[in-house]
């Protein structure tokens, strides 16, 4: 089905395809060729013939696609031609390595943002406003209950939580890439300095953030722990499908906290059963992606993830702008899942974590 | 206002219950009383006052911040709370970034620093009081003056929903312990309900006297636990005492100088509803109390009336005379709890019930038949083996009872649910598998989740009728997986209410099925809950309206 105005992109089975780069972009099933927004679960998926994808995302995507994958790795702002488009890919702000994807051809042009946001984050490259015909936003916090403090300001807070339980272990659930970076670096622009404890899932993602020459604290995988060591005090990282597990047990006394933009919601946390919410989110808030939306231009918005009904209604009542969601595979529940479930050889750490400790 | 909020999140960020009882402690110690008072009272729930409704809350917020009301209901879909939501939202306006600004306005001008007693029994009250537009401008003005996190907990209080994750128990213990008291002590004290002043918490903490005069309070109930298999095994049958569980409401019937009165578990006062029973109360000796159940019970009958009797009667302050002749209450008493003006509960149960005997007969003797049975002693029996349990408990259906309770003889009478001398043995709940039709999110903790859930019956005509709702029973990682196949499988919404495909089995559990005229399948069922979902079986065969019309024939 193509897409209005003129059709530069559709939407397909695979999901959204530029018959002028012959390429999808974030594609839910395998296809020839994937331009790849970045790597998180949902958005890069295995089995294609050959992705796309920002230089630094390359470990990240090497280790969660294998290995062996056809990757051609690309820098914000150079211009590609891929068939009959001009493609470029523009920083999202959203983890290392993300990008807004601009296609262009035939006089038209479209940006796909993938995911992102417009808050300052020490771990990945700041997002760039890229101007458009037409724009597909994510809207996974689409509601103007969401509204962001800066990093810096979230993780003193975490600061100050963990070292007001010096008498036992604190355990930080964060997505094992992106966010558990992001709270490390901003806690070494705060000045930390002791070894952080990191579950083996977040641990294997790491080697791309060091190798990228973002400051952080040292680290040590929990697997490296000698037995008995003394966890008083100690911060542990870990993803929150560790929440729970019976691989924690050493860490049965500590204090808990979540980070995540959900948190924003009281009823959200207490459902998950943390102890301490912390709201950061690498999604852009409410306020963010209207600017998104003006700085682009665009005269058409699709809205795709979380809450398209809800931002494609305010954008078309209350600020004027043409915009409707986007059905489809985006539509795939986010609200428990801002990252999507890690499969693969991310699974098989977490069951071995699960298992070894 | 300052400590009791951050009493509040301390509260609410953590599972572990010695870390509540730490903070509670430490705020009870700190607090002055009048403060303490007030933050007791709230945390009791004794105090939930709605100053302004959510609805106006909502209607001074969105003045405030111009958004559309569509998106406030969108908002408050994701957050299930009002209080919440408009917390959230009021910072969305566009003078939201600068700092809270200092409430300068009259209204009962207080900050944030003033002790939560001036807010509860001034501020709050006087932003009630207010009308129309100015009581909008004194709101607006109370929410610049706070920092934002202190937003909700001010709604909360305003709406009267403050809630927050602590047991009467705890709070009690809690309480006890940083007035070196003993917790029963104040679980008495506190008991019939509680002004929120600094003399009322002064008298609660005092020092225990000789011969405490609790006369206006009843004591704290004594609860059962539900008895689990092979729990009694190892003990002599002897030891215990059977009872029926009757199907009622427990009651606590007291005479004393002071008068009469009749409280229901919940510690509500319920004199009005039930006359016949205060006036049974008056033939009583002075200086007793009773433990027992209030039920309807026709006087020459040998059962008592089902459940739905009792409820024509719960709730009206004044029963008309038809009514109590309809629905004719009893109380039947199986516990002395004070007898001529003596706190009995420290006794065993033996002596305790000797006691109820002799005062029950001494009652029918004066009364005679124009006592017309309105008291009556829950009968006892002792088992010989334990072998015999499971099919005298069966027999509990034909005496429209629950079930049994079990007492052991030499056990005294305890305050609030304490396992090892009382246990529950409850029926087994009558059963049926139903269909999923509809879903709507919950909310709290349970917001933006489906969670509660409507069932069908087949029908005759080969089609699904809606019998129940049910709300639990699921666990949470269940709850997630219906979720997901709820949105995936929607066919309509209704509002906030979702139809799906009738394609997911479950097997309800409930107490008692009744006919009923507001039902469109014709009959009730008393504490719907799912048991199973049936993940085995096609929606064609779950049960149909002509069995649960089988179930509802067996019934007495």
């Amino acid at each position: 089905m193509p897409l209005a105005p003129g059709g530069l992109l559709q939407l397909s089975p695979e999901g959204l395809y530029c018959p002028a780069a012959r390429a999808w972009i974030d594609p839910w099933r395998p296809v020839p060729r994937a331009l790849i927004t970045h790597a998180h679960a949902d958005h890069a998926r295995p089995g294609c013939g050959e992705y796309w994808a920002i230089g630094a995302s390359e470990g990240i995507l090497r280790e969660r696609l294998g290995a062996e994958i056809k990757l051609l790795p690309v820098d914000y702002g150079e211009l590609h031609r891929i068939g009959e488009a001009r493609v470029s890919f523009h920083s999202a702000g959203h983890v290392l390595g993300s990008a807004q994807i601009r296609l262009e051809a035939g006089g038209e042009s479209w940006l796909v943002s993938g995911d992102y946001k417009r808050c300052a984050d020490p771990s990945c490259a700041p997002f760039e406003p890229v101007q458009a015909d037409v724009l597909i936003s994510e809207a996974t916090f689409g509601l103007p209950i969401y509204r962001w403090q800066s990093g810096a300001q979230v993780a003193a807070e975490i600061l100050a939580w963990w070292r007001s339980a010096p008498d036992r272990p604190s355990v930080l659930f964060c997505y094992a890439f992106g966010k558990a970076q992001r709270v490390l670096a901003e806690l070494h622009r705060l000045g930390v300095a002791d070894e952080v404890l990191l579950h083996g899932a977040v641990d294997r993602l790491m080697g791309p953030y060091w190798e990228a020459g973002v400051a952080m604290p040292p680290t040590r995988p929990l697997a490296q722990l000698e037995r008995g060591a003394d966890l008083a005090g100690r911060l542990l990282i870990a993803p929150p499908a560790a929440h729970r597990s019976r691989g924690l047990g050493r860490f049965a006394k500590a204090q808990n906290g979540f980070v995540s933009g959900w948190m924003a919601v009281r009823g959200a946390r207490r459902r998950r059963g943390y102890g301490r919410g912390f709201v950061m989110s690498d999604h852009a808030d409410w306020a963010g992606l209207l600017q998104s939306v003006k700085d682009s231009q665009a005269q058409q918005v699709y809205v795709t993830h979380g809450q398209s009904n809800v931002l494609a209604r305010y954008l078309q009542e209350v600020e004027g702008i043409n915009a409707e969601p986007l059905e489809g595979h985006f539509e795939a529940e986010r609200f428990d899942d801002d990252e999507a479930a890690p499969a693969g050889p991310e699974a098989a750490a977490l069951a071995a974590n699960a298992t070894a400790s | 206002m300052q400590a009791f909020a951050a009493l509040f999140r301390q509260l609410d960020g953590t599972g572990s219950t010695s870390a509540k009882l730490e903070a509670l402690q430490a705020y009870f110690h700190s607090a002055a009383p009048a403060d303490a008072a007030w933050a007791l009272a709230l945390l009791l729930g004794k105090r939930r006052r709605r100053l302004i409704t959510g609805r106006r809350l909502r209607e001074i917020c969105l003045a405030g911040t111009e958004l559309p009301e569509w998106l406030f209901e969108a908002c408050h879909a994701q957050v299930g709370d009002s209080a919440e939501t408009v917390a959230l939202l009021w910072q969305q306006r566009a003078d939201a970034a600068s700092e809270p600004t200092p409430s300068t306005d009259n209204a009962g001008s207080a900050s944030f620093e003033d002790p939560l007693a001036l807010w509860m029994d001034e501020r709050l009250p006087q932003l009630a009081a207010l009308q129309g537009e100015e009581q909008a401008e004194a709101v607006s003005a109370c929410w610049r003056s706070l920092p934002s996190e202190q937003l909700l907990l001010v709604n909360k209080l305003l709406s009267g929903g403050f809630r927050v994750g602590v047991s009467t128990g705890l709070v009690t213990r809690a309480l006890a312990q940083s007035a070196d008291l003993d917790e029963a002590l104040v679980a008495h004290r506190l008991m019939g309900g509680f002004t929120p002043s600094a003399a009322a918490f002064a008298e609660l903490t005092a020092t225990a006297a000789q011969d405490e005069s609790l006369s206006a309070r009843p004591y704290p109930f004594f609860l059962a636990s539900p008895l689990e298999p092979g729990q009694l095994e190892h003990t002599p049958p002897e030891g215990w005492q059977l009872e029926w569980k009757w199907d009622g409401i427990r009651g606590q019937l007291i005479h004393r100088a002071g008068g009469c009165s009749l409280w229901s578990r919940g510690e509500e006062l319920i004199n009005e509803a039930f006359p016949e029973l205060i006036a049974l109360a008056e033939q009583l000796p002075q200086g007793t109390a009773l433990d027992g159940e209030v039920i309807v019970w026709h006087g020459d009958a040998d059962t008592p009336e089902a459940f739905a009797s009792l409820q024509r009667r719960l709730g009206r302050k004044a029963p008309s005379r038809s009514l109590q002749r309809d629905c004719p209450a009893a109380f039947v008493a199986y516990d002395l709890l004070e007898h001529q003006g003596t706190d009995l509960r420290q006794q065993p149960l033996q002596h305790r019930r000797e006691q109820l005997e002799m005062l029950y007969v001494n009652w029918q003797e004066a009364q005679g038949a124009e006592g017309g049975n309105r008291l009556r002693l829950s009968a006892t029996q002792t088992l010989q083996q334990w072998g015999g349990l499971d099919d005298l408990r069966d027999q509990a259906r034909g005496q429209r009872a629950e079930g049994l309770m079990l007492k052991a003889l030499d056990s005294p009478y305890l305050v609030g649910r304490k396992r090892g001398s009382w246990w529950k043995h409850k029926l087994e709940p009558l059963r049926l598998d139903a269909v999923l039709l509809y879903a709507q999110a919950g909310s709290g903790k349970r917001a933006n989740l489906y969670t509660d859930y409507s069932f069908g019956l087949w029908n005759g005509e080969g089609e699904l009728v809606t019998f129940a709702k049910a709300y639990s029973g699921l666990d949470n990682a269940e709850i997630r997986e219906l979720d997901r196949w709820i949105r995936a499988h929607t066919t309509e919404r209704f509002g906030p209410v979702r139809a799906v495909e009738p394609l997911q089995v479950f097997e309800l559990a409930f107490e008692g099925i009744q006919p009923s005229k507001r039902h469109k399948c014709g009959f009730a069922v008393r504490f719907p809950r799912i048991s199973r979902w049936r993940t085995d079986k096609p929606a064609s065969e779950a049960d149909s309206l002509a069995s649960a019309m089988a179930l509802m024939e067996q019934q007495p």
